[in-house]
């Protein structure tokens, strides 16, 4: 197998997605309230998936502009949950040596009168393997 | 009737309104908010990946711990809520990651029993809204408030079932027993932007905006919330309209909110 | 002792691609009772039938076992040529050696094995057959139609032109059904209500045809040929016959705020109401629930304005019982809730509407008169956004929607859309689509012209969140092609949404033991070759109760379900299916389990004498099986614990025979 086959079945085994639901109609990118910030789009991480296009997806910023808020998914009419491929491209990011995009050493600037704890957990978590 | 209770890492700190609020309210309708012990902070996000564990065991424990008390658990804080209903929903439902994270279960094996509330839930579902009604003795009429729901009390319904994912009433029923009128528009159930403030606060204000906007143009005096992180965003956002927690209002309406400043 | 002949057909290579034909034949030869055993390319071809008949006589043959394709598919071929042959027809069984056997295996090895197995089994099996006679019943020469719409209408005039009287039940005070609400008709525009009235006063002119409105079936008995039916009247509390639809009661009725149905709601009727001026039949209807004199007494003024003394208070829902030969299913569909939909507002805004609501508001005879206008302030929207499949083609998953595509609603929102810029040059309209599907006669032609000629904006992709705010929708959508999400201030929003069948359909079919799709569509007994007949025999299916349809598609199935009852009501007398149960008298200790799992009450007890032993007499409470009611389904002979219930042709003896065959 080579690298591009055991990256599309990493991600779909890591997601638990079935990419080839998916019928084109393009709602996840409807509904996306990130989708001006993100290079490529839901849909295209559908698609992208599904055809093994893993790389130029793991290199994207667009896997830090996703806000995992579920309307992808809830709304998909196929169920195939977006918001999980984007997740699972971007845990094979992080994973990756010295890929973290937020460090310990970052929070200490983060810290304002009013930022909620729950923001810093959060995006650490998101940010941080 | 007594229940094992979830703060939250916020809720101890930046939302103690959220914390205190709460329990004095449930004691005045009577539920007891037991405070998990050694409770750890649930991550803040749910990783949807299946081959993430460590990050879920926080809340597993919190699950564990009000099952071996036979009690259901309850949280307040939308985040906590989502992160621990979808991690008991994937015991209950994934077989391999349950095992895998039973392996690191030293207080005993764990499957998804425990049922998992949010406090409006409780008070839905446990109370009821005709109890609450009977028991607020400062009715807030005539403010006309928006409830604002965010994305993780309601999402991804397959999990959540708190509401009609689309057109959800929980909230707006429970201003309408607090006395008060709901405003109800569309943009409740959307996103404020969440964690990615961090990350590019442009996106946040855009969304917060957008939400604020809508809410204003359907009459809203106040806005209210179960999520701290939303809260924040709305209000850094530049609201110009009160951002508060619901538990503060109910705390206003059950006459308990000025004992508990004292 | 039989004396059986055994036929292997190849089927061609169906068969004889995976199991060795040649192989089966030698292994059968052995077995008890075979004194011939051949195999042929066809065996249903006239040669291979004439190879049967020739058989038969050369080797006299007993009884014959053809190893061939499913019994489904030929059983009725070979029993013809068996009697052909002068053999009684029930003496072939058939062994399935094409579906359960070549096409299910790839081996070679296996699926000769296996095809022995189940020719062994055949012929254990045919050397118990007794010659079956089957008995006749006669047929009632009247045809009922349940639901009154285009389909139901077309069914029972082309039921009726053939000189058969029909009745049809409608439960709306009207018939018309879906067809009445629409504005115009793809692909050619002619108006709904210009094509279909006059249908609907052929119906009421007819004399063969019956109109049982504002009634619904409440009981079905019976079986092919002879269906008993109880139809429920309900009370309208005005006489049908006295009535004569002048609507002077309407104009004076009080009670003005009830929701029009016809019009879904966008506007209000009367307590008594007729739902439109071409009714059929012409005739008032008082809603109980919303009429002052049936809910507390006070009131009567339409009583005192009608001069023909229509008005009854006190009509009661009355029992009609009818005979039947045939029944036909036209129960039509609906478009589905859009509750669980709410992304899209629909519950949130009054300018969000749903493509059937959109038919009334461009509908002459609509709320509007058939002025585009808002529901919410009545003006005139400038920018107006079609979503299509709202709630087809979703996931099973998914927790809301249908799987199927609804067929209909790619062509009549290029019709609304095409309409709407013909009227309003100065109104934007975008289509949002997922595949615009236009397979039907002029269908394609019909979508372009609505691109190219009337200037309507298609766009690939879908909306995901429309936000009233202010007197806007602020439609968030995707343009898949241009990669762009898309923000449109619109002033009204337009949902394609998915059909569904009619609520009704699936009591019905309870009553009618007719099958149904998980989508609660009906089934059709072959969904090629028999379309609109259901499989339960005397049951036919016309229009949308059996899959979403157009019209020009319902009228079509209308005619075939027609000359499929004409068919049955022309013969005199049906023959009947001789494989039915019967109970063994000596052996029944009366225990009724039978008779509580028939399911087409076949079954009744009585109390018989019967001489004991002993030469005393002895009372006992015994089954038996009326055969013209029985349908052979065999449910009882499991059922019986004493062993007293058999069916004819697979009696208990011979279904142990092919076990003891199979299991050797």
């Amino acid at each position: 197998m080579n690298n591009k086959e055991y990256l599309q079945e990493e991600i779909i085994r890591r997601s638990g997605v079935n990419p080839s639901k998916c019928m084109r109609c393009g709602k996840c990118s409807a509904t996306c309230p990130a989708y001006d910030e993100m290079e490529y789009h839901p849909h295209q991480f559908v698609n992208m998936v599904e055809s093994g296009d893993i790389e130029p997806l793991l290199n994207s910023e667009s896997l830090y502009k996703c806000l995992s808020c579920f309307a992808c998914i809830d709304r998909c009419p196929r169920n195939v949950e977006p918001a999980k491929l984007v997740e699972a491209v971007r845990l094979t990011a992080i994973r990756q040596q010295g890929a973290n995009r937020m460090t310990a050493n970052d929070v200490p600037q983060m810290i304002e009168e009013d930022v909620p704890p729950q923001l810093l957990v959060s995006a650490f978590r998101k940010y941080t393997k | 009737m007594k229940v094992s209770y979830f703060p939250g890492c916020t809720l101890k700190n930046k939302a103690k309104e959220l914390d205190v609020y709460s329990v004095k309210s449930a004691e005045v309708l009577g539920i007891t908010l037991e405070e998990i012990e050694n409770w750890q902070c649930c991550g803040g996000v749910f990783t949807t990946a299946r081959d993430e564990v460590a990050t879920k065991l926080s809340s597993v424990r919190a699950l564990k711990y009000a099952l071996d008390r036979e009690q259901p658990l309850v949280t307040v804080c939308s985040a906590c809520h989502n992160v621990i209903k979808q991690t008991n929903y994937a015991m209950q439902n994934d077989k391999e990651f349950a095992d895998k994270v039973n392996r690191y279960m030293a207080e005993g094996e764990y499957n998804g029993e425990t049922e998992v509330y949010n406090y409006l839930e409780m008070l839905r579902d446990m109370v009821g809204f005709d109890a609450v009604k009977e028991k607020v003795v400062n009715p807030l009429k005539g403010k006309k408030i928006a409830a604002y729901y965010g994305c993780l009390l309601l999402r991804p319904n397959s999990v959540m079932r708190m509401d009609d994912p689309e057109n959800p009433t929980i909230m707006e029923d429970l201003i309408k027993a607090m006395g008060a009128e709901p405003v109800v528009y569309a943009k409740r159930n959307e996103c404020c932007g969440g964690y990615i403030s961090v990350e590019s606060p442009e996106s946040a204000k855009r969304n917060s905006n957008a939400i604020i906007a809508n809410a204003k143009a359907a009459g809203a005096e106040m806005i209210i919330t179960a999520c701290p992180l939303c809260k924040y965003n709305l209000i850094k956002n530049g609201a110009d309209i009160p951002v508060i927690y619901f538990t503060e209002l109910l705390a206003e309406a059950l006459g308990v909110k000025e004992d508990t400043n004292e | 002792m039989q004396r059986v002949g055994v036929f292997v057909c190849w089927c061609g290579s169906n068969i004889a691609g995976t199991v060795d034909v040649e192989a089966v034949s030698e292994a059968l030869k052995s077995e008890p009772g075979v004194v011939f055993s051949t195999n042929y390319q066809y065996m249903c071809s006239q040669a291979g039938q004439d190879m049967i008949k020739e058989a038969v006589k050369e080797h006299n043959l007993t009884g014959i076992v053809v190893c061939s394709c499913s019994p489904r598919m030929h059983e009725a071929t070979f029993r013809k040529t068996a009697a052909a042959a002068g053999l009684n027809p029930y003496m072939v069984e058939i062994a399935n050696i094409r579906e359960q056997c070549s096409w299910v295996h790839k081996d070679m090895l296996t699926g000769t094995e296996k095809a022995i197995i189940l020719g062994k089994a055949a012929i254990a099996k045919v050397n118990l057959n007794t010659p079956l006679t089957p008995g006749e019943s006669p047929v009632t020469k009247r045809a009922l139609v349940i639901g009154g719409g285009i389909a139901g209408i077309q069914t029972a005039l082309d039921i009726a032109d053939a000189g058969f009287p029909v009745d049809i039940v409608e439960k709306k005070p009207t018939i018309g059904g879906k067809m009445a609400q629409l504005d115009k008709t793809f692909p050619t525009l002619d108006c709904a209500a210009c094509i279909l009235t006059p249908k609907m006063v052929d119906v009421a002119q007819n004399e063969k045809i019956r109109i049982f409105s504002y009634s619904e079936v409440s009981e079905i008995k019976g079986f092919v040929g002879n269906f008993d039916v109880t139809i429920k009247k309900n009370a309208r509390f005005v006489k049908e016959d006295v009535c004569t639809g002048c609507g002077a009661c309407v104009d004076k009725c009080p009670m003005k705020k009830i929701p029009n149905e016809f019009n879904l709601g966008m506007d209000n009727r009367k307590a008594i109401y007729i739902p439109f001026a071409q009714a059929v039949p012409k005739v008032a209807t008082i809603d109980p629930n919303a009429c002052n004199m049936l809910k507390n007494g006070k009131c009567g003024l339409c009583a005192k304005v009608c001069t023909a003394g229509a008005i009854d208070y006190t009509q009661k829902d009355e029992y009609i019982e009818e005979k039947y030969g045939a029944i036909v299913v036209a129960t039509g569909f609906n478009p589905i809730s859009m509750d669980k939909f709410d992304e899209f507002a629909y519950n949130q805004s009054k300018d969000v509407i749903t493509s059937l609501e959109f038919e009334r508001l461009t509908n002459a005879a609509g709320p509007t008169a058939g002025k585009l206008l808002r529901p919410s302030d009545g003006k005139h929207p400038h920018t107006i956004v079609f979503v299509q499949c709202v709630g087809s083609r979703c996931d099973a998953c998914a927790e809301k929607g249908k799987e199927y595509c609804s067929k209909i609603c790619c062509m009549y929102t290029a019709k609304h859309a095409m309409l709407t810029r013909d009227k309003y040059p100065d109104t934007e309209v975008y289509v949002f689509y997922i595949d615009v599907r236009t397979p039907g006669k002029n269908f394609d032609e019909f979508y372009r012209r609505a691109v190219e000629e009337y200037g309507v904006k298609y766009i690939k992709g879908m909306v995901g969140k429309v936000t009233p705010e202010g007197d806007v929708l602020k439609v968030q959508a995707s343009d898949l092609i241009a990669n762009k999400q898309l923000h449109i201030d619109a002033d009204l929003v337009v949902l394609a949404a998915a059909i569904e069948p009619d609520k009704s359909a699936r009591p019905l079919a309870t009553m009618l033991t007719a099958s149904m799709d998980t989508n609660d569509f009906f089934t059709e007994a072959h969904p090629k070759l028999r379309p609109v007949e259901s499989p339960t025999a005397g049951v036919f299916l016309s229009g949308a109760c059996q899959g979403p349809k157009d019209i020009p598609e319902t009228v079509s199935q209308a005619g075939a379900a027609a000359s499929k009852v004409i068919g049955l009501l022309a013969k005199d007398k049906l023959t009947g299916n001789p494989c039915v149960a019967h109970s063994n008298e000596l052996m029944c200790n009366g225990c009724s389990s039978c008779e509580r799992v028939c399911p087409y009450g076949a079954i009744t007890y009585s109390d018989k004498e019967f001489r004991m032993p002993d030469r005393t007499t002895k009372i006992r409470r015994v089954a038996s099986v009326n055969p013209a009611v029985c349908q052979g389904c065999g449910a009882c002979t499991v059922a019986c614990p004493s062993g007293a219930m058999d069916l004819n042709g697979f009696a208990n003896s011979q279904i142990m025979a092919e076990v003891d065959a199979i299991c050797k």
